[in-house]
């Protein structure tokens, strides 16, 4: 029986990069509990020589030729953005290294 | 309201083609319709007034320069779910994170009814990313049943089904990840059609679960839907998941279907979705189906497919999971909403606040749950057990179509809930899904078909039709022949009886 | 900021530990277009010029993979002597980072592509060593950041950031060594080579413009040290930022000495990402994440298997070149020459170039006499690669012949070379300009040495005296005055024949 902790859902929040607030979390906390509950019994049938499937489609191989097609300009690349500068998307300092 | 609006798409197409009426006219006609109701339905989200003038214009050019329409549907107007991206018309997905955002290109389904010639009047309302069978997690408000408009029109596709049972548009594409197509046409009184996984390109469609999304058409005919499927199906090279086969002859089988009868025809009844949950009335009104189902000939077997019942919880782990992944681009760097960006907080914290801010609560709640299933140590337990459920449903149908022609059940255990009955309940909401899910898991193909009203409180029903992957012509000639038999008992179609919209809300 | 890392003495940290490595090397194919999209894959150019919804990351878009791109991961993991995936599947990657426009990398997880190969790698003694190919899978690139702001345009203390998505979505293969154990001192030396060896393999393969410089090529260097009684590793180290061959032999050394300092004191290591600095060849840590990376991994939904037939490998397996260590073996034959003439050959990375000047009619070893002499000191005086000289084998190869018509001394022949490497023309138009061809016109020779000789009748006495060997300095008179057009053999023949007469 699956139990998720109010610190694991705020694990989650981060992970997922949502800055939810402290009535949110222990909402969540509840509600990811029931439906954790509930859909767990998927592990009632799913035995260990049942293939699992990722694609509902039976193909395979499907490439692309490396023919070019025609790209966005910098201004429809760039007409969404919250913030451009010099021909690219401007954003907040970055804390976090590449990976 | 103008007479036009009430006609089917085919009907419109045929005098606009004939030239007795011309599609400016028609258009004109459900824009004053939208304009009359939508304050009290809220199916659009945007309408675009200038677009549908000049599409339709360009198609009455045409016409009167001898060219032959663009398509069976060229001229006649058509509502377009807000998930499906628009070049130079907003796209929102029914999210405050989208809101304003301009895409700089056509989804494959959009160009495609562009190019036949059919009418964009605007984009419908929706559960936010299409997670709901409500339409109440839209950021922009619910929308409302016709037949009543105290309840949901369904979901995630409510302002597409709305849109059409409030003859506000002759058509409606939906998008249908866990049975959002089918149960609003069930709730509404309206067809829908999920097709075959692959057979409509997912191109241009923002997703919500990459491997169960698939576009579909929504009308008020069976014939109409037939129409509009053949129109935005076939194989797309811009979706490595799009089916490289011919369309199956769906026009075709339901012109036979509705002509014909179902002699030699096999259907099978699915024994798991019946018993608790499921409303008296709608279960007699299922009934009263099949029984017509073998009045038209069909040979009816119960049929059981042990692993249904696994159904819904493996799709509230897959569809979470991927969903978790494919909302992760809403971040705030590239377009959309950005909130925080004051200087004080990093890019982290932006994006962080800014997911905060953009996501309503059953998005959130959703993102969490797929991480929480992706995560190592919980993996194999949840999303990868999920995925076997998903190998045993296939193997559940491929052993029914053995036997069947085609699977029935209701489309959704209940008629349309009460707007606010569900929200705080998200189990509760789930269930709305429980018998449409399955043909998403397995990719084949579905249809619900109005099976009159529930006797206990006089709200649609829904008869769902399923099919093997590729064979959607089947749904068709059932979904027609039983759409016939049914209209004729009933001395007419089920829609022309919802009530007179306009001053109650 | 950091203080100054302890670090041991090398001699004492190989007499102490076994250093235990691991590459991953990224290598960006040269395809037309991007790895799941039409997009050009072009290095460099105004920013996003190169994108569309796809490798923008826009709602809606899907990827449609690069079947060249598969073709170019299978023939690498062939050349590498892996065993191709029957059938394999893309996975995501999920992480949130602004140079990855959808927040996930395309990439393969558990089923890569090509598997369990090895590459041979030979050191500068000739020494072989077998790396052990992990595995080589295929993802795409990411986007480029440029940090305004702050002082450094590095991304600590900078204020802003500006994103150029033209990168994101170039096809990347990922090389990926087993632990490469046992090799003790020489681990950095084998890094390099490894490296080395890879790059030359790619290129032979034209399937990547392999420039470090321009981040075509990328290494990654884990580093871990056990003690020499030890039976498990060490933890590791990720050493990114490796921008040259230098580089990585430098990091791998850095690392040795720092985490073995670390480990004498009674310290552990931090498993940790750092961040090689070229200028003084150390490494950094980067900020310590709270919480373990955790990637949730899962197939691409929008993306088929791949499950290439073996008729196809069997076909890409044709295609492969001659690889560079079986050329090797080859032109040693052919060429006769001994382990050493090779080496120093390899070493200074001439083996191309002087194939291309027999090819163009010289013989072996006059073509490598040029080379490896001659042109490895221009090469250094201005500090380039061998091969990056402003002189193509062609015209190695007519300057010999030249030489070999008797048109030019082998000291005219070097100054045409000096003219060609100054960009005067071809060595012809060099000859001609600077009025370079040997005097052969006896008549104005023996004007020269008898003058010479008149110059210096002491030394005309002693030629004639029988030291024939004084005639040398008759001769370079005589080279002299005729700025050296002369051929000394001719004017030594003739200086013997005036002082007789």
């Amino acid at each position: 029986m699956p139990n998720i902790s109010r610190d694991e859902v705020a694990h989650l929040a981060k992970l997922a990069r949502l800055a939810v607030t402290d009535d949110e979390l222990d909402v969540f906390a509840g509600q990811l509990d029931q439906i954790l509950d509930s859909v767990a019994k998927v592990s009632q049938v799913a035995a260990a020589d049942v293939p699992p499937t990722s694609h509902s489609v039976p193909l395979t191989n499907v490439f692309r030729e490396d023919e070019l097609r025609p790209c966005l300009t910098q201004q429809q690349a760039l007409a969404g953005a919250p913030a451009a500068e010099e021909g690219r998307f401007r954003v907040p300092r970055i804390l976090g290294e590449e990976q | 309201m103008s007479e036009l609006v009430k006609l089917t798409a085919a009907e419109l197409a045929a005098k606009i083609h004939a030239r007795e009426v011309s599609a400016v006219e028609v258009t004109q006609a459900h824009l004053d319709r939208i304009a009359e109701v939508d304050d009290h339905v809220h199916a659009f989200l945007h309408v675009d007034t200038e677009g549908a003038l000049g599409a339709a214009k360009s198609v009455d050019e045409k016409l009167a320069a001898g060219e032959q329409p663009a398509s069976s549907l060229a001229g006649v107007p058509l509502a377009l779910k807000d998930v499906l991206t628009t070049e130079g018309v907003p796209t929102t997905c029914g999210s405050r994170t989208l809101e304003g955002w301009i895409p700089p290109y056509d989804a494959t389904v959009t160009r495609r009814l562009r190019e036949a010639g059919i009418v964009i009047l605007g984009k419908t309302n929706m559960d936010e990313f299409a997670m709901g069978s409500s339409t109440e997690n839209s950021a922009f408000g619910p929308t409302h049943n016709p037949w009543d408009h105290a309840r949901i029109p369904g979901g995630s596709g409510g302002g597409s089904s709305a849109s059409i049972a409030a003859f506000e548009a002759a058509l409606a594409i939906g998008t249908d990840t866990g049975g959002s197509i089918r149960q609003p046409g069930a709730v509404t009184g309206t067809v829908g059609v999920k097709p075959t996984y692959g057979g409509v390109s997912r191109y241009g469609l923002v997703a919500f679960s990459s491997s169960l999304d698939q576009a579909g058409p929504c009308a008020r005919t069976v014939l109409d839907a037939a129409l509009l499927h053949e129109v935005i199906a076939g194989y797309d090279p811009m979706d490595s998941t799009s089916i490289d086969a011919p369309v199956p002859p769906v026009v075709a089988a339901a012109r036979e279907g509705a002509s014909g009868d179902l002699k030699g025809v096999r259907v099978g009844v699915v024994k798991e979705f019946a018993g608790d949950g499921y409303q008296a009335g709608v279960l007699r009104s299922f009934q009263a189906a099949v029984e017509q189902l073998r009045a038209l000939g069909a040979e009816v077997v119960e049929v059981s497919c042990p692993h249904f019942v696994y159904a819904l919880p493996a799709y509230y782990l897959i569809a979470p999971s991927e969903a978790s992944s494919n909302l992760a681009r809403f971040d705030a760097m590239r377009y959309g909403l950005r909130v925080a960006d004051d200087g004080t907080h990093s890019a982290e914290e932006v994006m962080s606040l800014t997911r905060e801010k953009g996501f309503g609560a059953e998005v959130k709640r959703r993102i969490m749950l797929g991480t929480y299933a992706l995560s190592s140590g919980y993996y194999d337990a949840y999303y990868g057990s999920a995925q076997k459920v998903r190998t045993l449903i296939t193997q559940d149908f491929t052993s029914a179509f053995e036997q069947v022609d085609v699977l029935v059940s209701p489309t959704t255990p209940t008629t349309a809930f009460k707007i606010g009955e569900r929200v705080d309940d998200p189990m509760a909401m789930y269930l709305a899904d429980l018998c449409t899910i399955p043909s998403n898991l397995a990719g084949n193909a579905a249809m619900s078909v109005p099976s009159g009203l529930s006797d206990e409180d006089g709200l649609p029903v829904g008869l769902q039709i399923m099919a093997p992957a590729l064979a959607d012509d089947r749904l068709y000639r059932v979904g027609a022949a039983y759409e016939a038999a049914r209209d004729a008992a009933a001395g007419g179609s089920l829609v022309h009886k919802v009530p007179e919209l306009g001053g109650t809300k | 900021m950091t203080a100054v890392a302890e670090l041991m003495d090398y001699a004492d940290v190989v007499e102490r530990f076994d250093p235990v490595l691991g590459l991953e090397v990224h290598v960006e194919l040269n395809t037309k277009t991007k790895m799941f999209c039409g997009c050009a894959n072009e290095f460099g150019g105004e920013p996003n010029t190169k994108t569309c919804p796809t490798c923008l990351g826009l709602p809606g878009a899907l990827p449609v993979v690069n079947g060249k791109a598969v073709e170019g991961a299978i023939r690498i993991g062939l050349a590498l002597n892996c065993e191709i995936a029957e059938w394999c599947r893309f996975a995501r990657k999920n992480y949130f980072y602004p140079d990855q426009p959808k927040n996930f990398q395309t990439s393969q997880y558990d089923e890569p592509i090509a598997f369990n190969g090895y590459l041979d790698v030979t050191l500068d003694d000739g020494e072989v060593v077998r790396v052990e190919i992990e595995r080589a899978h295929m993802e795409e690139d990411t986007g480029k950041s440029l940090h305004m702001g702050g002082a450094t345009g590095r991304i600590h203390g900078a204020d802003y950031s500006l994103l150029d998505y033209n990168r994101a979505g170039v096809p990347l293969i990922e090389i990926v060594t087993k632990p490469i154990e046992g090799t003790g001192a020489r681990a950095p030396e084998v890094a390099r080579a490894y490296v080395s060896a890879l790059r030359d393999l790619l290129r032979a393969l034209e399937v990547s413009d392999v420039r470090m410089d321009q981040g075509s090529l990328r290494c990654d260097a884990n580093v871990s040290l056990m003690d020499k009684d030890a039976t498990e590793f060490g933890t590791r180290t990720e050493t990114k930022n490796v921008n040259s061959l230098r580089s990585v032999e430098r990091a791998v050394r850095y690392e040795m000495t720092r985490q073995a300092a670390i480990l004498a004191g009674g310290g552990s290591i931090k498993q940790e990402t750092r961040h090689f600095q070229e200028a003084d060849g150390t490494t950094s840590g980067g900020r310590t994440k709270e919480t373990a990376e955790d990637y949730r991994y899962f197939p691409e939904p929008d993306l088929v298997p791949i499950a290439p037939s073996r008729e196809w490998v069997e076909e890409l397996r044709k295609t492969l070149p001659e690889m560079p260590a079986e050329r090797r073996k080859r032109i040693q034959t052919e060429w006769n020459l001994s382990d050493e003439a090779l080496r120093d050959l390899l070493n200074v990375g001439a083996v191309d170039l002087v194939a291309a000047t027999v090819e163009a009619g010289a013989t072996p070893d006059e073509a490598r006499g040029w080379w490896v002499n001659t042109l490895v000191q221009e090469a250094n005086t201005r500090e380039v690669e061998l091969a990056e000289l402003a002189i193509t084998p062609v015209q190695v190869a007519e300057v010999i012949a030249l030489v070999s018509s008797g048109e030019l001394t082998n000291k005219l022949a070097k100054e045409v070379v000096q003219g060609v490497l100054a960009g005067e023309g071809s060595p012809r138009e060099v000859v001609d300009k600077r009025g370079l061809k040997v005097v052969s016109d006896d008549s104005a020779l023996i004007a020269a040495v008898d003058e010479a000789l008149a110059a210096q009748p002491d030394v005309a006495d002693k030629i004639r005296g029988g030291k024939v060997a004084a005639a040398g300095a008759i001769v370079g008179a005589v080279m002299k005055a005729t700025k050296g057009q002369a051929d000394a053999k001719r004017v030594r023949e003739l200086i013997i024949e005036r002082v007789g007469s």
